[in-house]
């Protein structure tokens, strides 16, 4: 008798024929195949104990209960496996995959229409990271948050599942049944009763087939709509050269920026480019002694403002004039509003000296008029075609959204529409709150949704279809430049019902069921775009992320005159909707997205809702920021617990409706403005998303998406505790961030180490470990870091790092192995902002490590700072005993290793830590011990750059370097030998691994200095309860 | 001078002679019988009596209350306490240092005073030590609970050769912590025990139940009082008192040890060592106070505990206070002038930050306070020395609370500032850990006898060996 051997048992017949089943039939199948001989067999040999059980009725539904996770693991439901469809690595071949190596997918994720191109980190099979594509133009390998966090949207649990009518759940079969009935009914009209509406588009395939879809309905309209989307932009595009444009920048070649209430950092489809454009333009290594300035005019503070050298804070009302009055002194129609004198005449003086290498840049939540005027400066200085570009939008169909929503719910209202079909878009949470579209909607007789979510426009709808990740799916989209990436899928959906939008629009086709890839490469193959040779140019497109040649060339825009006429509020010319009442006073309002949710589609990641926005620190929840003066005014009060931050709940009136919002005092806002995150408060969000924070969108209309006058504000005198992370504003003059401006840099470059004095290395009674070999070590610029959170996601992605929820981050346990530290100096009103970046920073000689009782902390031969987890008992000694607060213990079991989908999430080469045991960051060991294997592999030494951390891949501004110190070569030994290199708290004698490089800024001499408010002394930041503490400012003048 | 009794002089030479008159450790009118029937029948002869059993019912209700705190603690984890990131200890260390302070007062009482043949420890000693005991069985609840996995903590701490390897590491305080604990657990329960060994016999001896006579058989391991038995107890006591003296001093500076070796400012001062010694005894005096004045009047036991012992343990608390009091000046001097600006706001942030409430709490329980007992009418008043002592608890605890959560909550860098107080289930399990204590000594004043009995008998002036050899009296006959 041979010896039992352990080979998997032969399903692949059994497998082919489900496959090629789907929906009821496949529930049917299933029951065939448990009478097939193959699968007794299977049972027999793999359960024998259990298969007599089989054999008798009852037991075989008892069994197949046990059984059907099995079965799924064992491949019969195909759910697991590689698409049938070729996707096209990025570095390896299919053949190549080999257990515990991960191969990475080029493809694209699509933010507010706009491409991201990204590489995807695949673990057998399933995607687990996302990084950035380093040949897409987008963003040369950067990621932001939310890109980082999309991964966990994928396996979100609570995603739509199941194809529904009316709740019950139907197949596709019944879907395009329903659809074409409709269709049908539509088709003598010419489809007059057909409404699609979308997102902002740029995939060429969608487009194409909806102009096809268009050509067959032609009196079927196709409508648009984003909150987040570029209103403001299209319709100064409109004014100023009279049709839409995309304007892009060069920011390499500008020595002078100005924005007008444009955080390029944050909004905008190419953030990712600019900021690394822009940091460059302002990294001073490498004997580099000139930068760019910065000039930021902003309402609500922005990442770019807090890194601006010259900061201008207005009410979003004012910026406007304020435009206007610069293009008078830049020669232009001198007839303008109020004079702002001191502050405009050196900033208009510097951009005429810069004429050609300057960028004036109008921001999306300003009015048309900003864009429009914007432009007409950028002519007028000579940047057109130099550092700014106009041309084609990359966009499908730019249209007017606003006037195209206000079309539809007309349209809706008056019983014109009979089928409206939503792709992807949540217009019952988003749209415009005075075009009530929700209750528009439930005029129509036959909706249909595509969505992620079963969300609010779900469950308005008739039909909810599923909709597939951009990482299940095939597609296209265009980058802020034009340049097209092919969307391929890292792992078959995982809801198997789940449609893309391109498969949902083909039930509009003669062919309902195709797939996605075989629309997309028709699309492809018909087009001719990539090159004679199909196959190559489609493999070669898929490889790399980019279809190459397919950037839009900057066309010969010129503005034309109108820019300057005085512009009212986008006029309805519809009849129906009501004219926008005229401005009166009382307070402003702004809407801003989420700096975390964005316009609410991320209420239910836990990643992001944790993730403390960039400048307030504020965790699970949106607020009414306002600036300490109003706060004062209104009597709003912050008060710090040991749970959280409690503060008054005020009631925002606007326009005649009203809510309620917990308020925040934040430095840096204009008086008498109050800004308001819209994206929270939402109701079908998911179990994560449901009831965070309150509904910003009841209050935002039409006529005013950005900003508006009148608003009230009271106290209610109810208080609400928020979860913040980071409440305290100064530094308490502990020279934490060390700042400077150029003229200081140039004549002290070691300005920065000469502020503390670090002990000299030979001073020790033992002698110093000699560190042969690798030394590992990091260094962060701080004239680079905008503070946009990329690195804090992509560390959590990374590192498996668990959600711990609202109370627990208010009791200051929030897990984020990397935060960024954000320090406000100088006056309360107009403060310098910094962001300094601080995880472990392994320190050599670590007061950690001698603390713990159970050397579960312990330092490697190469500088590293190992946390042993299974040694851990969790007596917090070594976080007390932490200078720099980077640990993180597991109060409770924070992990989630119940939820399945999850699982399939967590990187593989990294722990997922239990209970009761600290954590911090490692410097991505796993990322350096797989770097040596395959060194090791290779038969080659390790490269300067074969090793890059979470944080340093994600980060836009390559702000993070890692590497080798002992090479002399490596990007890391120089910038450590930088003037303005430092450690942090090194006066403690940590000699800490990670050093900074300190914080530079370019004032224009000629600038007015920053006007004397109260100083940042914490009077009125949260005041610790009860009494408050009297800390130190810093010195005036003190950068 | 006049023998006239009634003369003006005389009158007045014999008020200042009672005026001047030591207070004995040992009322008059008592010998040897009277005694050992005294103390003897709180265990054996006279019936429980009904305070004991609402006492002990009530600790027992508050040990309950520590049970459910240690179940839900184990099932749920240590997140339901209040510690989180800057401020990693809260009240499980507060906790912890306040009852290992408190067991002090025994040892030193015990041990330091019988080296220094100080006669009124005699009537607390007993008792005292076992306070000492039962604060280190309550402390030691801390050590191991609030570690996040304490089915792993309450082992790998302690040196064992293992399949791992892996010795602890013996550079961290924590572990100077389990030998010094666990040395003066073991030394005091030694200690205590042999002490007890003539007395379980007395007890055995006049035992009136079988089992108790059993129990407390063999308990005194066949003692029969003879003269090499005496001479082997000495011997045995002496060195044990000899061991227990240094711990007195060791422990608590190994605990200080866990603070010191920090670097946060707040931890990091070489005055902790002292400090915490002081303030240990001056925590633990006030406990034995806490705990003698009660016994002594629902026991009738002032004859024994008389207003010399208490005079002299107000005394010690003065004492130890005013170098508590000096180790507070010392921080607030030396952080101005080290000029070290950390340090400078520690001290800032502890007098006027959020937690200013708690620092000037202490001021006036630990400094202020204490200074009252200069004033002999107060030191000598009951109802005061016992108010005291509870003050004294309470600013002995607070301290703590100043030393570990102001120091942890602003420590460097103000983007890691944050805020601690305690939750419910901290305060539940303090208070069951004070279930405890309770429950434990009233266990131990209804089955053991709460003063040395043998030791008190040496006390008498029957006691007393004279110069020459005197013949025994003779029944009825007193000693001349």
């Amino acid at each position: 008798m041979s010896a039992p051997r352990d080979e998997m048992p032969d399903l692949s017949g059994l497998t082919r024929r489900m496959d090629s089943q789907d929906g009821r039939r496949f529930w049917q199948s299933l029951d065939e195949i448990q009478e097939t001989p193959e699968f007794l067999a299977f049972l027999h040999r793999e359960f024998p104990e259990n298969a007599s059980q089989f054999e008798d009725p009852a037991g075989r539904r008892q069994f197949l209960k046990i059984m059907g996770a099995s079965m799924a693991l064992a491949g019969l439901t195909g759910c697991t496996r590689q698409p049938e469809e070729k996707i096209v690595p990025f570095v390896r071949a299919p053949e190549d995959m080999i257990p515990g190596r991960p191969m990475f997918f080029a493809t694209a994720l699509v933010e507010g229409g706009y491409a991201n191109g990204v590489l995807v980190e695949s673990h057998m099979g399933r995607p687990t990271k996302i990084e950035g594509n380093p040949e897409h133009p987008g963003s040369l390998g950067a990621t932001d948050a939310r890109a980082q966090a999309d991964i966990l949207n994928l396996y979100d649990p609570d995603r739509s599942r199941t194809l529904t009518y009316l709740g019950d759940i139907r197949v596709w079969d019944d879907f395009v049944a329903g659809l074409r009935s409709a269709l049908d009914a539509q088709r003598g009209a010419g489809g007059a009763g057909l409404r699609i509406l979308t997102e902002t588009i740029t995939s060429p395939t969608l487009a194409a087939q909806m102009d096809s879809i268009l050509k067959e309905f032609p009196a079927a309209k196709w409508h648009q709509w984003d909150p987040d989307g570029a209103h403001s932009a299209r319709a100064g595009a409109v004014l100023a050269f009279g049709r839409p444009t995309d304007t892009r920048y060069d920011f390499t070649r500008a020595n002078v920026v100005l924005t007008l209430d444009a955080d390029f950092a944050s909004a905008g489809p190419g953030r990712l480019r600019y900021i690394r454009d822009h940091a460059s333009t302002r990294k001073l290594d490498g004997g580099r002694t000139s930068m760019s300035r910065l000039y930021s005019v902003e309402s609500m503070p922005g990442l770019m403002g807090s890194q601006a050298d010259h900061r201008l804070r207005l009410k979003p009302s004012d910026v406007e004039g304020f435009a206007r009055a610069l293009d008078a002194a830049l020669g232009g129609d001198a007839s303008a509003g109020k004079t702002w004198g001191a502050w405009l005449d050196p900033l208009a003086a510097d951009l005429r000296a810069n004429a050609g290498a300057s960028i004036v840049m109008p921001g999306e939540y300003q009015t048309p008029a900003v864009h429009a005027l914007a432009h007409a400066i950028n002519a007028r200085l000579g940047n057109v075609g130099k550092t700014v570009f106009h041309g084609t939008s990359a966009e499908a169909r730019p249209i007017d959204q606003i006037a195209s929503m206000r079309d539809l719910a007309y349209d809706m209202e008056r019983g014109a529409v009979r089928l409206l079909v939503i792709l992807g878009a949540n217009p019952a949470f988003t749209a415009p709150a005075d075009l009530d579209f929700a209750r528009k909607m439930d005029r129509v007789p036959l909706r249909v949704h595509l969505g992620l979510y079963d969300d609010e426009t779900a469950e308005l709808c008739h039909w909810h279809v599923p909709q597939a990740h951009a990482l299940e799916s095939w597609g296209d989209a265009r980058a802020y430049d034009g340049t097209v990436t092919i969307q391929q899928p890292l792992i078959a959906p995982l809801y198997p019902g789940c449609k893309s939008p391109h498969e949902l629009l083909a039930a509009f086709s003669a062919r309902p069921s195709v797939k996605g890839y075989d629309v997309v490469r028709d699309f492809w193959r018909a087009g001719g775009a990539l090159g004679a040779d199909f196959e190559l140019g489609w493999r070669r497109a898929l490889h790399d992320g980019v279809v190459p040649g397919s950037a839009l060339v900057p066309g010969a825009v010129v503005p034309s005159g109108s820019a300057v006429a005085p512009v009212s509020p986008a006029a309805s010319a519809v009849p129906g909707t009501p004219p926008p009442p005229p401005p009166s006073g009382g307070m402003e309002i702004a809407f801003r997205p989420d700096p975390s949710i964005g316009d609410g589609r991320f209420a239910n990641n836990g990643w992001l809702q944790e993730l403390p926005k960039p400048l307030t620190k504020l965790t699970w929840d949106n607020a009414a920021h306002m600036s300490p003066g109003t706060a004062k005014r209104l009597g709003v009060t912050l008060e710090r617990t040991a749970r959280g931050i409690q503060t008054d709940i005020v009631e925002l009136q606007y326009r005649g409706r009203s809510v309620h919002a917990p308020a925040w005092i934040m430095p840096g806002h204009p008086d008498d403005t109050v800004t308001v995150h819209f994206g929270y408060g939402r109701r079908r969000a998911g179990r994560v998303g449901n009831n965070t924070g309150f509904d910003a969108y009841p209050l935002r209309t039409s006529d005013a998406l950005w900003s508006g006058t009148g608003l009230e504000v009271a106290k209610t005198g109810e208080r609400y505790t928020l979860a913040c992370t980071q409440d305290h504003w100064s530094m308490e003059s502990r020279d934490v961030v060390r700042a400077a401006t150029l003229a200081e840099y140039q004549a002290t470059p070691d300005y920065a180490r000469k502020r503390s004095h670090e002990p000299p290395r030979e001073m020790t009674m033992y002698p110093n470990y000699r560190y042969e070999g690798h030394a590992w070590g990091m260094s962060i610029d701080l004239n680079a870091c905008v503070g946009c959170n990329a690195c804090v996601v992509a560390c959590q992605a990374e590192n498996n790092i668990p959600v711990v929820g609202k109370q627990q981050v208010a009791m200051s346990r929030e897990m984020h192995w990397l935060r960024i530290d954000r320090y406000y100096a100088g006056g309360a009103n107009d403060p310098e902002t910094y962001h300094q970046p601080m995880m472990c920073v392994h320190c050599e000689n670590a007061p950690c490590e001698v603390v713990c009782p159970v050397a579960a902390t312990v330092h490697s031969d190469e500088g590293l700072n190992d946390m042993v987890y299974n040694r851990c008992v969790g007596t917090r000694y070594c976080s007390n005993n932490c200078p720099y607060k980077v640990r993180r213990f597991n109060f409770f079991l924070y992990a989630d290793f119940e939820t399945t989908s999850l699982k399939l999430m967590r990187n593989p080469d990294v722990t997922v830590r239990s209970r009761g045991v600290m954590e911090k960051c490692t410097y991505c060991v796993q990322r350096i011990n797989q770097a040596k294997m395959e060194a090791t592999a290779a038969g080659r030494g390790l490269r300067d750059g074969d090793i890059t951390t979470a944080c340093q891949a994600a980060c836009p501004a390559q702000a993070i370097v890692f590497g080798d110190i002992n090479d002399k070569n490596s990007r890391v030994a120089k910038l450590k030998a930088e003037p303005r290199a430092y450690g942090v708290l090194s006066d403690l004698n940590t000699r800490p691994r990670t050093t900074y490089l300190g914080a530079v800024r370019n004032p224009n001499p000629r600038m007015p200095p920053i006007p004397a408010g109260e100083p940042i002394d914490e009077t009125a930041a949260p005041q610790s309860a009860p009494g408050s503490a009297h800390d130190e400012a810093p010195a005036p003048g003190h950068p | 001078m006049s023998s006239d009794l009634h003369s003006d002089q005389a009158r007045a030479a014999r008020e200042a002679e009672l005026r001047d008159r030591e207070v004995p450790v040992v009322e008059p009118g008592h010998d040897f019988a009277s005694v050992t029937e005294k103390i003897s029948a709180l265990v054996l002869t006279r019936k429980t009596p009904r305070f004991w059993w609402v006492g002990f019912a009530f600790g027992f209700l508050l040990l309950q209350l520590l049970f459910v705190a240690i179940a839900n603690l184990l099932f749920r984890g240590i997140g339901v306490w209040g510690p989180n990131v800057p401020v990693g200890w809260g009240m499980d260390i507060i906790n912890f240092v306040w009852w290992i302070g408190i067991g002090h007062a025994g040892t030193l009482i015990s041990a330091i005073l019988l080296l220094l043949r100080q006669d009124w420890r005699t009537s607390i000693n007993r008792f005292a030590e076992a306070m000492t005991l039962f604060a280190v069985a309550c402390a030691l609840f801390y050590p191991i609970f609030h570690t996040g996995r304490p089915w792993l903590s309450f082992y790998w701490l302690f040196p064992y050769p293992n399949t791992m390897g892996v010795w602890p590491n013996f550079r961290s305080p924590l572990i100077w912590d389990v030998f010094a604990v666990s040395t003066y657990a073991t030394v005091s329960a030694l200690f205590w025990y042999v002490g007890l060994i003539p007395d379980f016999a007395t007890l055995r001896d006049r035992a009136r139940s079988k089992k108790f006579a059993v129990v407390y058989g063999m308990l005194a391991m066949g003692w029969r009082g003879s003269a090499k038995h005496w001479h082997n107890y000495e011997t045995a006591y002496l060195l044990l008192a000899g061991l227990a003296t240094p711990l007195v001093i060791s422990v608590h500076t190994v605990v200080s040890f866990d603070f010191a070796v920090g670097i946060i400012p707040g931890w990091h001062a070489t005055i902790f060592p002292p400090y915490f010694v002081a303030g240990a005894i001056y925590a633990g005096f006030a406990m034995v106070l806490t705990l003698s004045i009660p016994l002594r009047k629902f026991y009738g036991l002032e004859d024994f505990i008389t207003m010399r012992h208490l005079e002299n343990m107000a005394k010690v608390m003065l004492a130890t206070g005013l170098i508590v009091a000096y180790g507070y000046m010392m921080e607030s001097f030396m952080a101005w002038y080290s000029a070290n600006p950390y340090e400078k706001f520690m001290i800032v942030n502890r007098m006027t930050g959020p937690y200013a409430h708690m620092y000037w709490a202490l001021i006036v329980c630990n400094v202020i306070a204490p200074n009252t007992l200069w004033i002999k009418s107060l030191r000598t008043n009951v109802p005061y020395l016992f108010f005291m002592s509870l003050v004294v608890s309470v600013g002995m605890w607070l301290e703590r609370y100043v030393i570990i959560v102001t120091s942890l909550h602003r420590d460097f860098l103000p983007s890691s500032w944050g805020m601690y107080s305690g939750t419910f289930y901290d305060w539940s399990a303090f208070i069951g850990t004070i279930g405890l204590f309770i429950t434990l000594l009233f266990l131990f004043i209804r089955f053991l006898p709460v003063i040395s009995i043998f030791e008190m008998r040496t006390l008498l002036p029957a006691a007393e060996i004279p110069d020459e050899a005197v013949p025994a009296p003779r029944p009825g006959e007193t000693h001349p």
